[in-house]
């Protein structure tokens, strides 16, 4: 068990010990700092699948938990665990870390050092978010994680870097300050920061709050995740943020730090606040469905490539909101694997543009046209994310949304309705870009030899696909693992209602009879 | 009357600053080696700081001055101050051929003055505490006498000081016209409810509130912090403002006719305080007004934490994480961050103190790595990010003011960190994210000196090991409530 016990520990502080290595190196020392830092982020990748042993399909609660104390008073607690929901989270960093390294290889070229050292502590920081089950330790994650991302903006970005990372640690900062105060105020009234024991205390009925209270707690968490994710209307950071960050740094961002916004709304917002959640629901839905339809029709007319990407970001975790509050079982699986698959498919467009700038040190659409011609082989990988991203069947990205708007289709088939809009707008702006980058006449005669995918290029590539494919083909694999941890959440949401089910408005509110049906079809479901 | 045993020990401390300073000031001709003159200085320091072990625990000289733990942590921080500031100013005297003994003298004779101001049992005592730090101060805010700038920091030290410390002394003159006694234990048993008093209490809030820079008693801070030497300005951010806290805590935590009335006065004044001291701070191009700007904010920040101190009854005071530990946990953690960035930038600033906008500060991360990576941690820990001590210093407050509820003080203090995130990160942009403008300037510093280097790492371990571990230090705080003993 000493192995066991100690597996998150060394999960989680692994790249540090990358860290202390770049450090000792010579900041010229350039070959050796990317070595070391991949070979790290490799050996981390490796490391991350050890949990997934212990997370047996079908089983429910947290695993390998490493409990310390750490500060006496007020009671704080180094306390890990992974379930089924996080550690496959854990896989999209560390996964996303070496890509962000061999993706960098040759696009960055000063700093190198402390480049290398913001990535890895960015990994840190975001792994520690996933396996946090103390609100404070969360917290400090959270914070922790903002500033390597950044600088990592603010230094290695293009253009308008540095106000592309102020408005994004504003924007972030803001948020989560507000979260401190609303977790702050939850301790005052319960007395523990430990995400478990709390979850006990709402689902026993130990801790009451009253309704102005828990939409006022709910609020705070909320709005820092909803910044995070981001939700319309707090989403106008990352067009910047995305644009700006060197190609690492949106690979980063949209693969994983979008999804700690959509993580602490499934782990807090939901177990710990249900009755504010429900009541919320119609709200956020609304909200859900604009950030689908508005991110798309915003892609549609960019004429920045990566602008676009980033607003193709907006509208899928807008079908991630949607999923979780539509409080059934199948839609929130679908939002687990669509956080998934977003990761894998839009880190993989941001690749594809990140070495199309590296030839072409443009993003501007109508600068290209053709490529196919000069580049055969990165056309059909670009395609290949285009049709993943677009939700192509045995793809990952289908898999994710078809069980979103099946999920909320059990729930409110009028929400489905219009989230569907989205998958037909996805599959415009997606396609019509790739059609004016890649066909058609070469127009610029710069674009008439551009060199192919390298080998390098093309085993990056080549990975991200194979997730791709993975996961749409072999979809239990993942499904199966956090199926039972989806259930759970909704359970303790469930049950809560099932002791409030004498209280007149909770059963007329559209929502909480929702959640009840939600119930019903969650049972049905084998496990 | 010849002072007993227990009576000297009380003040132990105090005397063996006081006597270090003299005995400096007596050396100066002597001994022109500036070296071995601020090692005298730092012995004498620590010294005096290490004599409280020895100070005992109980009142001396009849009641006037008492030493508990309370005064212990005081004690132990100011000399703590004292001793970095007499550390980085070695380097900065001799950049400015500035006489080193008087300055040492000054700044212990201010260090015993503080020391008094923690202890007073008695507001005449505080007084003279008071007098004696203040007008040290004065002295050292000028002591850059051929700089127009500085000149001006201490006349207006001066001319405001002195008006703040008349109102403090009328207002102990009310108070002694009430109730017949100027002892704290005395004006506890005094009725609540005498308006006399409470104007007398209000004037002493106003002395006090200047020595803390608190708005609308704030106009003279950004001036004086920056005219003064830079070391002097980190002395003035963190000893004399802790020092005036603490005597704060002991009135107007102690004094029944002065808790639950003050609510108002301290919740008026702290969310007056953060938003001047941070919107003052975001239009700032001078990193020491800057700086000073943010030291108003934190005073605001700890003013929260008073406010919450005022609607507690006595015996809900004792709680583990009580209002005084946040109070106390602050001043510590702002002290020694706030001493580590000024010696900081008084290492930037180069002979004549001529490089300190903001704009110097560019590309200092290829220049000088560790100096812009030691001053990134400052600066996160002022802007309350986690594992530095700020930031849990930041978390007690707001702990504090939630078990008060005091949610609209929370709130206002929420959106003022968040303001405060702006203008820290932005000296954090320009240091990391900007190339120098032009070749650089020949005398331009190179990097820390020596002793600065000494300074700087003592206050990042401590920082980032009071945001780590704060176990030790808050069980000291927390083990024997300090105004129990006081009563």
């Amino acid at each position: 068990m000493a192995i066991g016990g100690n597996l998150l520990n060394v999960l989680l502080f692994f790249p540090l010990v990358g860290v202390l290595a770049i450090m000792l190196l010579s900041k010229d020392d350039h070959l050796w700092i990317r070595r070391i830092s991949f070979l790290v982020a490799i050996v981390e990748f490796l490391l991350s699948f050890l949990p997934v042993w212990a997370i047996s399909p079908g089983t429910t609660g947290y695993k390998l938990e490493v409990f310390h104390q750490w500060i006496a008073t007020p009671a704080i607690n180094y306390h890990l665990g992974v379930d089924g929901i996080s550690i496959f989270l854990v896989h999209l960093i560390t996964l996303l870390t070496p890509i962000g390294i061999l993706a960098s290889w040759n696009d960055v070229k000063h700093r190198v050092k402390e480049f290398h050292v913001m990535l890895l502590l960015l990994e840190v920081g975001v792994i520690g978010i996933f396996l946090s089950l103390d609100l404070f330790l969360f917290f400090l994650f959270w914070e922790f994680g903002l500033i390597p991302l950044a600088f990592l903006i603010g230094i290695w970005g293009h253009e308008r870097r540095i106000y592309a990372a102020i408005k994004f640690i504003l924007y972030t900062m803001g948020g989560s300050i507000f979260m401190l105060v609303g977790m702050i105020w939850l301790y005052n009234k319960t007395g523990t920061f430990d995400l478990p024991a709390l979850q006990a205390m709402v689902h026993s009925g130990a801790l009451v709050l009253t309704p102005g209270a828990e939409m006022l707690l709910f609020l705070s968490f909320f709005v820092a995740f909803a910044i995070k994710v981001p939700l319309f209307p707090f989403h106008t950071w990352l067009p910047d943020a995305h644009t700006e960050a060197p190609t690492a740094g949106s690979v980063d961002l949209a693969g994983v730090l979008l999804k700690t916004g959509a993580y602490g709304l499934i782990r807090v917002c939901l177990p710990l606040f249900p009755d504010a959640a429900r009541r919320a629901a119609p709200y956020v839905a609304v909200l859900a469905i604009i950030s689908i339809i508005y991110g798309a029709l915003v892609a549609l007319v960019q004429p920045n490539l990566k602008r676009l990407v980033a607003y193709s970001s907006v509208s899928h975790m807008g079908f991630v909101v949607l999923g979780i509050f539509a409080f059934t079982n199948v839609a929130l699986q679908g939002a687990v694997f669509l956080m998934l698959a977003h990761g894998i498919s839009t880190g993989a467009l941001f690749l594809l543009v990140g070495m199309l700038y590296e030839r072409r040190h443009t993003f501007e659409i109508s600068e290209f046209g053709g490529l196919v011609k000069p580049m055969p082989r990165y056309a059909a990988f670009f395609l290949f994310a285009v049709l993943s991203s677009l939700g192509l069947p045995l793809l990952n990205g289908f898999v994710g949304e078809f069980l979103v708007l099946i999920g909320t289709y059990q729930a409110h088939w009028k929400w489905a309705a219009w989230a569907a809009t989205g998958v037909i707008l996805s599959a415009c702006y997606l396609l019509w870009a790739y059609q004016r980058v890649f066909f058609g006449e070469i127009a610029h005669a710069k674009n008439r030899d551009l060199p192919d995918v390298n080998a390098r290029e093309k085993w990056v590539l080549v990975a991200m696909c194979f997730f791709m494919v993975w996961l749409g083909v072999h979809t239990r694999f993942f499904t199966l693992r956090f199926a039972a941890s989806c259930q759970e959440i909704l359970m303790q949401m469930n049950r809560n209602v099932m002791h409030e089910v004498a209280l007149p408005e909770v059963v007329a509110h559209p929502a909480g009879t929702a959640a009840l049906n939600s119930k019903a079809i969650s049972m049905e479901r084998p496990r | 009357m010849i002072p007993r045993t227990p009576d000297i020990l009380g003040v132990l401390p105090e005397l063996i600053w006081c006597g270090f300073g003299v005995f400096l000031m007596l050396l100066q001709p002597f001994l022109k080696n500036r070296q071995a003159l601020t090692f005298f200085a730092m012995f004498g320091a620590s010294i005096g700081t290490l004599s409280t072990l020895f100070a005992g625990n109980g009142v001396g000289f009849g009641g006037l001055v008492m030493f508990d733990t309370y005064s212990l942590f005081f004690h132990w921080l100011v000399g703590l101050v004292s001793f970095l500031v007499i550390l980085s100013a070695d380097s900065y005297l001799q950049r400015e051929g500035l006489d080193s003994a008087e300055f040492y003298a000054l700044i212990l004779f201010a260090t015993a003055g503080m020391g008094v101001l923690a202890s007073a049992q008695e507001l005449l005592t505080a007084f003279i505490g008071l007098e004696m730090s203040s007008i040290s101060s004065y002295i050292l805010a000028g002591y850059r006498r051929d700089s127009i700038k500085s000149s001006e920091s201490a006349m207006k030290y001066f001319l405001l000081g002195s008006f703040a410390t008349a109102f403090f002394l009328y207002g102990i003159a009310l108070v002694y016209g009430v109730t017949g006694s100027t002892t704290l234990g005395k004006l506890a048993d005094a009725s609540p409810s005498s308006t006399l008093l409470h104007l007398g209490l209000t004037l002493i809030l106003v002395g006090l509130g200047f020595k803390v820079a608190a708005a609308p008693f704030q106009v003279w801070t950004p001036d004086v912090y920056e005219g003064a030497p830079t070391p002097v300005t980190a002395l003035f951010s963190a000893g004399p403002k802790a020092a005036a806290f603490a005597l704060l805590l002991r009135i107007f935590a102690t004094v029944h006719a002065a808790t639950t009335y003050w609510f108002w006065a301290f919740w008026i004044l702290a969310a007056l305080t953060m938003f001047v001291g941070n919107l003052g701070a975001v239009v700032q191009s001078n990193v020491k007004r800057l700086l000073a700007y943010s030291s108003i904010a934190h005073a605001g920040y700890i003013l929260v934490a008073m406010a919450s101190i005022t609607t507690l009854a006595a015996d809900e005071r004792l709680g583990p994480i009580g209002a005084y530990a946040a109070v106390l946990f602050y001043l510590l953690s702002y002290s020694l961050v706030s001493v580590g960035a000024f010696t900081i930038v008084s290492e930037l600033g180069g002979r004549g103190e001529r490089y300190l906008t903001v704009d110097d500060l560019a590309g200092l991360a290829t220049r000088q790595p560790f100096t812009a990576a030691t001053l990134a941690i400052f600066l996160l820990s002022l802007l309350g990010l986690p594992i530095t001590a700020g930031f849990l210093g930041k978390f007690y407050i707001f702990t504090a003011a939630l078990n008060s509820n005091l949610y609209w003080l929370a709130v206002l203090m929420a959106i003022n960190s968040v303001i405060g995130a702006y203008y820290y990160f932005r000296v954090l942009v320009v240091m990391y994210m900007r190339e120098y403008k032009g070749p650089l300037p020949a005398d331009a510093p190179a990097g820390l000196s020596a002793t600065a280097l000494m300074v700087v790492a003592v206050t990042v371990i401590a920082t980032i090991y009071l945001g780590l571990w704060p176990n030790q230090i808050l069980s000291l705080l927390t083990s024997q409530n300090p105004m129990l003993t006081a009563r």
